[in-house]
């Protein structure tokens, strides 16, 4: 279509919609923000007549490179250490992306908007796109990589692991709560906005750098249809802005959400791209290099900054931060860290790390090698079952950590942790803001304002609990984490597929109790527990060079 | 602190460089090595099928394998896809299957090949200068009443189906709702899109009409009214029994198979049957996954027969109103020069169809009291 044609076909389109007079929609999700003042703003446009045969155009090249990875053998060349976290990846990524097109009557719903209307449900198709291609691409790994399991009981696995709650916040964080909030804040202006660089353009690269082609091939064709649903979210915002009374909500919606993507999304893409990566060339990026263009100059710099002569409160302070922990606190690290400590309750191996992972570390993050050097040699030497348990039964130096209440990601930067006694119970949190978030956003009243339509935080949100004292050999049968011998785990803490003996069984695993650190939290005896959380903040948790 | 712009620049890029790995299927044999199937579902039929890989237990569920229950509430605790959101009951939501096994690569392959065809038509119809050959009377015809009916399936689309795709309890449900949005809102901007075209071509044509045809001529109020009371419901299964088995029926198809398809060739109108076929053709899958969802509900074990009941209250409330404004249409029947149908012949073929689909739905008896 030409350029003038297109106009006129989007300038036709506006004359669908019209002014109810006998009934109005159904109003099923509710918000604290106020659109009536709104001036209306337009998204990017898009008519159905030419988006379907792009993005079936789109599909074409996806299909294509496809067939053409499997005939032309890639699986030869793809790393396995890379491949066993998309295990992890592709067992959540689906979930986001099918919860992004479920949002879409949220944000229709709440604002008066027919344009808007238009690009919102678009974007609801391009989401359904995105979660079944993304979905397609899980099982052609399964299919043709060597190592299927893991990616045989993806979904399942995705809803009973650890891993995956966490990752599921990216996900009903789009479809709950306030619409506004939820489809607009944390979906559009902060997921998508500022993360699917990370976790589409960022994540690719290293794909490819690790022998698998397939995996950017799907996610930029995904990514190409983000700029839209920015566009969507920026109209939104903008119309939201026109109300002062908003603001203030923006301001709670937009610490919460940049603060819980942070943690979420840096934890995971942060620990796939530096420690699933085999390529150590010195001059390729480090996670902290990629986020700081991405995030920092591209998003905070470039998008939202600017933002605030419409008046709105950017969290320059949470930007910061999240950075000062991404670059000084090693919080990536330690996120890994965590993840490979907890090994036999994963779906996927764990492949160690070498002397020339030990070299790159340091060379991008000074200082690395003095403070997780010693721990990935003891996971080494202890990565063969027989003569010791798993890693996090052995005393090396390192505590399993509390868990955040809010972001679900561990208290790994460990003098930050806050515990607070919050309806009820003892919780901790990772930092002051997820403390925030749980105390004061997620509530019915924010700074003496009614918030009725404000989400909750909810569920059995500390995976401990649910295997508190339970055998860690019943665990990971319970989670159904074992391959189709009936014994041998899924994860591994090693990539040795070569010798059976080398393979860890329940039977390595049974005799490990496994105990929650808010149950024994919860337990405690006040001075007990002020004993406990001043020794948590102070100590050091680094593992011995001795050891 | 160190960041990139510190670095000094490259002389030289490097590249990973590739790496025999033999990470390939089948090079060792170990547990699970050949265990190739997602396995944490049961596939309707011996051999799971694409649709069913990308689309099982993607939206997860309390009562299959989501070990730490919903985490993020709305203000009343609810989470994820509450189950009361329809009065409906089934012993597993899970069992839908959409017949039409829609995933990504069949909605943009169906929809891209329909959106082609019309293209085809259109540009077939402008050098042919079909519009042309219209007589006033049906020119008077299309702007204001196929025009109009841009409308219905623009609201249907957005604010019943792409609305309620949010509120349903399997993922499985949910595309198929979405997939029914896109239909409905495609054939909108194809009409839309039609309408402009003949604009184009034809001077005397009122690209405007069909908004004052929707707005207030009598004849159309009562598919605006019922279309908005459509949007209106709060039950994600009502709404889509009434749009799908009780207004299509009884409304869409009388006007577009029974009235518009009917009679635009013997106005020597060949382009209009093409783009509203499409609808038509929507319609047939659409009712597909319709038919098979309501089939499980209404067949359900345990609760069968309550859910039977609430449909025949379903049915108390929107077939009146669907035939009202059926009846309210039939002005139309007499407004083309060639009016070789009668309006009766078609409410009862359209009747009649709604009937024969009651019956399938074991809701025969519910529907027999129509006629008075
Ligand atoms: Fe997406
Ligand atoms: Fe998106
Ligand atoms: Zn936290």
């Amino acid at each position: 279509m030409s350029r003038q044609s297109l106009s006129k076909a989007h300038k036709k389109i506006t004359e669908l919609s019209w002014e109810p007079t006998f009934a109005t929609p159904a109003n099923r999700f509710a918000t604290d923000y106020r659109f009536d003042r709104a001036p209306k703003k337009d998204p990017l446009k898009q008519v159905l007549r030419s988006y379907f045969p792009m993005e079936e155009e789109k599909d074409n090249r996806v299909y294509g490179a496809m067939d053409g990875a499997i005939r032309g053998n890639m699986f030869r060349q793809v790393q396995q250490r890379w491949m066993e976290w998309q295990k992890l990846f592709l067992s959540i990524i689906p979930f986001p992306e099918i919860s992004a097109a479920r949002a879409m009557p949220m944000a229709i719903g709440a604002v008066p908007n027919p344009q808007l209307h238009n690009g919102l449900a678009v974007q609801m198709i391009d989401e359904v796109r995105h979660s079944t291609i993304q979905m397609n691409l899980k099982r052609l790994y399964m299919n043709h990589y060597i190592d299927p399991a893991g990616f045989d009981i993806s979904e399942k696995a995705f809803a009973n692991c650890y891993a995956g709650t966490i990752g599921r916040q990216f996900g009903e964080g789009f479809i709950t709560g306030d619409a506004i909030t939820a489809a607009n804040v944390y979906l559009t202006l902060v997921a998508e906005t500022a993360f699917t660089n990370t976790l589409f353009v960022a994540m690719p690269a290293e794909a490819a750098a690790n022998g698998d082609y397939l995996l950017p091939t799907v996610f930029h064709s995904v990514q190409s249809d983000e700029s839209r649903h920015i566009s969507n979210g920026y109209s939104i915002l903008l119309m939201a802005l026109a109300d002062e009374e908003n603001r203030q909500l923006l301001e709670r919606d937009l610490r919460y959400a940049w603060w819980n993507n942070h943690c979420v999304v840096d934890a995971a893409i942060g620990t796939f791209i530096e420690y699933g990566s085999k390529d150590r060339r010195k001059d390729r990026d480090s996670y902290a290099e990629m986020w700081r263009r991405w995030i920092y100059d591209d998003y905070y710099r470039s998008y939202l900054m600017p933002l605030e002569k419409y008046g709105l409160k950017i969290p320059h302070d949470l930007v910061e931060q999240a950075w000062h922990r991404i670059w000084d606190q090693g919080y990536v690290h330690k996120v890994a860290q965590f993840f490979a400590t907890g090994w036999p309750v994963n779906f996927w191996r764990i492949d160690g790390m070498t002397d020339e992972d030990f070299e790159w570390f340091e060379s991008k993050y000074p200082g690395w090698y003095a403070e997780y050097g010693a721990w990935w040699e003891a996971y080494n030497r202890l990565r063969h079952p027989g003569a010791n348990k798993p890693i996090a039964f052995e005393d090396v130096g390192y505590q399993y950590p509390h868990r955040c209440w809010t972001c679900m990601v561990p208290c790994l930067i460990r003098q930050d942790m806050v515990v607070d006694k919050v309806d009820g119970q003892w919780r901790t949190y990772c930092s002051e803001t997820c403390a925030w978030t749980d105390t004061t956003a997620f509530r019915p009243e924010y700074e003496g304002r009614p918030t009725p339509s404000m989400g909750r935080l909810t569920g059995k949100r500390e995976w401990e609990t649910v295997y508190h004292g339970q055998d860690l050999a019943d665990i990971v049968t319970d989670l159904g984490y074992v391959r189709d011998d009936g014994k041998t785990l899924v994860p591994q803490p090693h990539l040795d597929l070569d010798d059976p003996k080398k393979l860890w069984t329940l039977d390595d695993v049974r005799g490990n109790t496994f105990v929650s650190p808010n149950v024994s939290l919860n337990e405690m005896s006040d001075e007990e527990r002020e004993a406990h959380i001043a020794d948590y903040r102070g100590r050091s948790n680094i593992t011995p060079s001795t050891v | 602190m160190t960041t990139q712009a510190d670095k000094p620049v490259k002389e030289q890029r490097s590249f990973p460089k590739p790496q025999f790995t033999d990470a390939e299927a089948g090079a060792l044999v170990f547990p699970s090595s050949g265990s190739r199937a997602f396995n944490y579902y049961k596939p309707q039929k011996m051999r799971a099928t694409m649709y069913e890989d990308v689309t099982f237990d993607v939206q997860p569920d309390p009562e299959r394998h989501l070990l730490q229950g919903w985490i993020y509430g709305f203000a009343d605790g609810d989470g994820g896809y509450p189950h009361d959101w329809t009065e409906l009951r089934s012993g597993d939501w899970h069992r839908f299957r959409d017949p039409n096994e829609e995933w990504e690569q069949t909605i943009y392959r169906n929809n891209a090949n329909v959106v082609r065809q019309i293209q085809q038509n259109l540009s077939n119809a402008r050098k042919a200068e079909a519009y042309q050959q219209w007589t006033p009377t049906w020119t008077r015809f299309v702007e204001r009443n196929v025009g109009a009916w841009m409308h219905a399936e623009q609201g249907l689309g957005m604010h019943v189906f792409v609305t309620i795709q949010r509120s349903a309890p399997t993922n499985m449900i949910n595309n198929a709702l979405a997939v029914n949005g896109t239909h409905k809102l495609r054939f909108a901007q194809d009409l839309a899109l039609y309408n402009l075209d003949i604009e184009e071509q034809l001077p005397s044509f009122d690209g405007s009409a069909h908004i004052a045809a929707w707005q207030s001529d009598p004849v159309w109020q009562g598919v605006r009214e019922t279309v908005e009371r459509l949007t209106a419901i709060q039950d994600w299964a009502e709404a889509t029994f009434a749009a799908n088995l009780v207004f299509e029926p009884l409304v869409g198809e009388l006007f577009r198979s029974h009235l518009v398809m009917q009679i635009a060739a013997r106005n020597g109108d060949f382009t209009t049957p093409a783009v509203i076929g499409a609808g038509d053709g929507d319609y047939d899958r659409d009712l597909r996954w319709t038919r098979a969802l309501f089939d499980l509900v209404f067949k359900d074990e345990e609760h069968g027969g309550a859910n039977r009941a609430i449909a025949a209250c379903w049915l108390d409330q929107w077939v009146p109103l669907s035939l009202d404004a059926a009846r309210r249409l039939q002005p139309l029947w007499s407004q083309a020069d060639e009016k070789v149908l009668r309006f009766e012949d078609g409410l009862d073929r359209a009747k009649d169809r709604f009937v024969r689909l009651m019956d399938g739905l074991g809701l025969g008896s519910s529907a027999e009291g129509m006629n008075q």
